[in-house]
């Protein structure tokens, strides 16, 4: 009975969600920054819960994120540049000839195979991520995993210079970036990928293989004397999340439209390790509305923090460019030192959760009134 | 018809310098409960560690069911500093990982419980399952597995059934007390389907009364699961109750074996237990 | 390449070198006492390199260095004891996510007080000084720093293994738990070993940035990844392996530079990372540590 209730609640909000998202798509013009805020945030929340499946479910630290961003928004834009706008975009240095033949071979596929497009540059990109992750972890993965963190830092910065360098002008257009790239269609469509992202990943972790990956975080030596193989398992994890990392990278360049090296700094990977931290580690709700939070925060709530603030005509101080990120940074910071759990812990969200907090809320709160019944 | 399950040969561990096992040889043959007894830091736990494949050893070799599964030889700078005999008998070098040697049906538990604490009881029992899914990581995100899932449940839920955990299922595990903790260790080691069980201290932290329905509980699960123990414990009133052949372990040498009525009488044993007066060391 | 011009990128080699070990150190003392890779390190040194900007503007270098040296020091014990004290008993994770919020907060930081644009660092008069052997010619901080790097390690060789908080140093990385037991000040000690590391990351970051004669808010990103694998290569807990590392690397990429190959010679570093972590994850030096079950 109750299950069947819960259904509906949650078909209730799948529907909510479509109207709302439906209606900003039509008043696109006078709900821009909702719009950018929407978009951009369940962009980051496909990477916060791939970084979620690795560090929250698996226990392994990875710092790739950006990295693996990077690897999948090149090869989206590759994909998705126009053809006869090409030779526009490296204007600088000339298309590489590989590209070229490449993208006069996608212009003679069929129809059908063309309109598929976002989605196999998607794919395309996930995989050479997912190459990537797995000639890295066969290292790395069969040691201690502090040195995961720091060979995924530098692979990741590493990444980031040999995208901007000179040699790999006519691939990545050098510190030009590339530009004119395909966008998605409407907000749902990015919805709606997201969605087949983050459902893929909540089934895998409620998959009998996402309980090896929370036995190997919780104890690697009992797991593998329960018969599980630390190295394959912690693999497999690790590629799955590089895979989704790099969609949401390639995403990320859709909705852009132009990219260049300097949008995957580290700084990228520690706003998603923010926004993983905020929600709760090991929670995929937590990492979802975080998401949402953060990235509205950042971009709309907050901007106010970076431009210079009057108060008549007294100007209040420390309000200039860049002091947004300093508080983002000293939150992270006290969430870490204070206040572990997060929004979520390691719970994920649920009607039954929702009653009960609001129940403890409402007792809390009539306990207060002094009603002495009892 | 006994048959022999498990032997170890001229096993040598050594840690630099120090020899925590040396040149031990034993045999557990199948459905017997054997003892691993001795004083702390004899190497007990060092020899499970060697068996189930979390140590390499520096000599000497492990048969499961006549099977070669761990082998080895000094090599490299052990090969200086090599303290036993039998240098150079052994020429292949095997070493299983902990997962491949619970896959050949071993399974232990440990001496320092490492359930998944943050797990619920029936998580953990589900966790030792998964090593014999048949399913790939992708038909069991898309739940194409989901008769073998079902299976695996109701397989989970009759362990705990039975060793009467069922109660606390969704407890998690670190909040259990001691002695269901050490019950759901044994559940869970059940799970993976084992011939052999390594039991690290099962009575450790127990009261007299637990240890005591301990003794039935063991005989239990071994007629029920046609299983062989080998067993390290303290509790001698358990020991000599339990086992049926028991092997004596002191500085890493073993100094005596039989059944318990001669480990009782032994006075190598007696020595090693209470130390032998100071006079007779000069 | 005539032989004077390999002399000439040799000695920029050992220079460059000499700044990545003593960074290196920082980061191996405090693995090796904590078993935390400190991501902030990098921003220590990066903040160093702003500090001397400023000392500079109204001060004379003989006063500036040994005061940005000491701030820096004051800035590295602060950060230990604000974001790290407090997570000793906690997983390891969270202190690892703490030293990011450390090193995300000093790059944020120093966005926000000096602007990300490049920041031209001062010049030391002395140390810029044109200086001949032969054919081989260089300004006197190439020479100077291979030497100070060597002496410094001797010095902190000597603190390391004739000094009481030395043996307390060595104490505390056998075995946390014992040394406390024992009765040694375990804050005391980490605190000497952030004092310690920040002050060579000071001492580096005043001869790396006299080279490079810029200052940006990610300017220690880099030779913070660097340097952890220079540790990494002279097996991470072991200074004399820090300072060959920081060597090593420091060749190499000068080498590398010199052929032409300057994006890809941060590649190597990473490649050096993994080709180590393959065949010899304990490092030229390191110990090999068995975990107890």
């Amino acid at each position: 009975m109750k299950t069947s209730k819960n259904l509906i609640y949650s078909l209730i909000l799948a529907v909510v969600t479509l109207a709302l998202l439906f209606f900003l798509e039509v008043n696109k013009a006078k709900y821009g920054m909702a719009y950018t805020v929407l978009t951009k945030g369940i962009i980051l929340a496909v990477v916060a819960v791939s970084m979620n499946l690795v560090t929250g479910f698996t226990g392994l630290f990875s710092l790739g994120q950006a990295g693996f961003m990077a690897i999948g928004a090149y090869v989206t834009a590759i994909f998705l540049i126009p053809t006869n706008s090409i030779e526009e975009v490296y204007y600088m240095s000339g298309v590489s000839p590989a590209i070229l033949t490449f993208k006069t071979w996608l212009e003679s596929t069929p129809l059908w195979f063309q309109s598929l497009l976002p989605y196999i540059a998607l794919t395309a990109g996930g995989l050479v991520a997912a190459l990537f992750a797995a000639l890295i972890g066969i290292p790395v993965l069969r040691l201690k995993s502090d040195y995961l963190a720091i060979a995924t830092l530098g692979f990741s910065e590493i990444m980031r210079a040999i995208i901007s360098s000179p040699q790999m002008d006519t691939i990545t257009n050098g510190s030009y970036g590339l530009k004119k790239i395909q966008g998605f269609s409407s907000l749902i469509q990015v919805f709606l990928i997201a969605a087949v992202c983050i459902t893929f990943m909540i089934l895998l972790i409620r998959s009998t293989y996402g309980r090896a990956f929370k036995a190997i975080r919780e104890d690697e030596i009992a797991a593998e004397a329960m018969g599980i193989n630390l190295f394959k398992h912690k693999s497999l994890s690790f590629i799955i999340g590089s895979f989704f990392a790099a969609v949401s990278g390639g995403m990320l360049a859709m909705f852009m439209r132009s990219i260049d090296a300097k949008t995957f700094t580290v700084s990228l990977t520690y706003d998603i390790l923010l926004i993983v931290v905020v929600g709760g580690i090991g929670s995929i709700t937590g990492s979802i509305l975080s998401s949402l939070l953060v990235t509205a925060s950042k971009e709309w709530w907050l901007r106010f923090f970076d431009s210079p603030l009057y108060i008549g005509s007294f100007q209040v101080p420390l309000f200039k460019t860049g002091f947004r990120m300093v508080i983002f940074s000293v939150v992270l910071l006290l969430i870490v030192l204070f206040y572990q759990r997060g929004l979520m812990g390691r719970n994920e969200f649920s009607w039954d959760g929702l009653a009960k907090a609001f129940n403890k809320l409402k007792s809390k709160s009539s306990n207060k009134g002094g009603s002495k019944i009892a | 018809m006994l048959r022999n399950i498990l032997r170890l040969e001229d096993i040598t561990m050594q840690f630099g310098g120090v020899v925590a096992i040396d040149n031990l040889s034993l045999e557990v043959n199948e459905n017997e409960i054997v003892s691993l007894i001795g004083p702390n830091g004899a190497g007990k736990t060092t020899a499970f560690n060697v068996i189930t494949g979390v140590y390499a050893p520096t000599n000497g070799a492990v048969y499961f069911k006549d099977k070669l599964i761990v082998s080895n030889f000094p090599k490299g700078p052990m090969k200086k500093i090599y303290a036993g005999q039998n240098n150079g008998k052994y020429t292949t070098t095997i070493k299983k990982t902990p997962d491949q040697i619970t896959k050949l049906n071993v399974a232990r538990t440990f001496q320092n419980i490492r359930l998944f604490k943050e797990l619920t009881a029936f998580e953990n029992v589900l966790i030792a399952k998964h090593m014999r899914s048949k399913a790939n990581w992708l038909s069991a995100t898309l739940c194409l597995n989901y008769k073998e899932e079902r299976k695996m449940r109701e397989e989970a839920l009759e362990l705990l059934d039975i060793l009467g955990l069922i109660d606390v299922k969704d407890e998690i595990a670190s909040s259990l007390p001691y002695g269901q903790q050490r019950h759901l260790e044994i559940a869970r080691a059940l799970a993976t389907e084992p011939e052999l069980l390594l039991l690290d201290e099962p009575a450790a932290g127990m009261n007299p009364q637990e240890t005591l329905e301990l003794t039935s509980f063991i005989h239990d699960i071994r007629s029920k699961f046609n299983l062989t123990v080998l067993m390290i414990e303290h509790h001698m009133d358990l020991v000599m109750e339990i086992s049926d052949r028991i092997y004596v372990l002191d500085f890493g040498k073993l100094i005596a074996s039989g059944v318990p009525e001669e480990i009782q009488n032994n006075q190598t044993v007696i020595d090693a237990y209470l130390g032998v007066p100071d006079d007779d060391e000069e | 390449m005539t032989l004077s011009t390999l002399f000439q990128h040799i000695l920029t080699g050992i220079s460059l070198g000499g700044a990545y070990a003593l960074i290196a150190i920082g980061y191996t003392m405090v693995y090796g006492i904590l078993r935390l890779i400190n991501f902030a390190h990098g921003d220590i040194f990066m903040m160093a390199g702003y500090f001397m900007i400023f000392a500079m503007v109204s001060l004379p270098w003989q006063i500036a260095i040994p005061l940005v040296c000491i701030i820096t020091v004051i800035l590295g014990v602060v950060i230990e004891r604000v974001a790290y004290k407090p997570l000793r008993s906690a997983p390891r994770m969270s202190i690892m996510i703490s030293a990011i919020a450390i090193s995300y907060l000093l790059q944020n930081l120093a966005t926000y007080l000096f602007t990300a644009l490049p920041r031209a660092f001062p010049e030391i008069p002395f140390l810029k000084k044109i200086f001949q052997i032969g054919n081989v010619s260089s300004s006197l901080v190439t020479f100077i720093t291979p030497i100070l790097t060597i002496i410094l390690v001797v010095g902190l060789m000597f603190l390391i293994n004739h000094t009481k908080i030395g043996m307390a140093m060595r104490a505390v990385s056998k075995d946390f738990e014992t040394a406390q037991l024992m009765g040694i000040r375990i804050n005391n000690v980490i605190s000497a070993t952030f004092a310690i590391g920040s002050f060579l990351a000071a001492v580096g970051a005043i001869l790396y940035f006299t080279d490079r004669m810029s200052v940006t808010p990610f300017s220690g990103m880099l030779p913070g990844l660097k340097c952890f694998v220079a540790a990494v290569l002279g097996g991470i807990g072991s200074i004399p392996g820090a300072m060959v590392g920081g060597f090593v690397i420091g060749l190499c990429e000068t080498i590398l530079v010199a052929m032409g190959y300057s994006t890809f010679s941060d590649a190597f570093t990473f490649t050096l990372l993994i080709i180590i972590l393959l065949f010899r994850p304990t490092g030229l030096f390191g110990e090999k540590i068995i975990d107890k079950v």
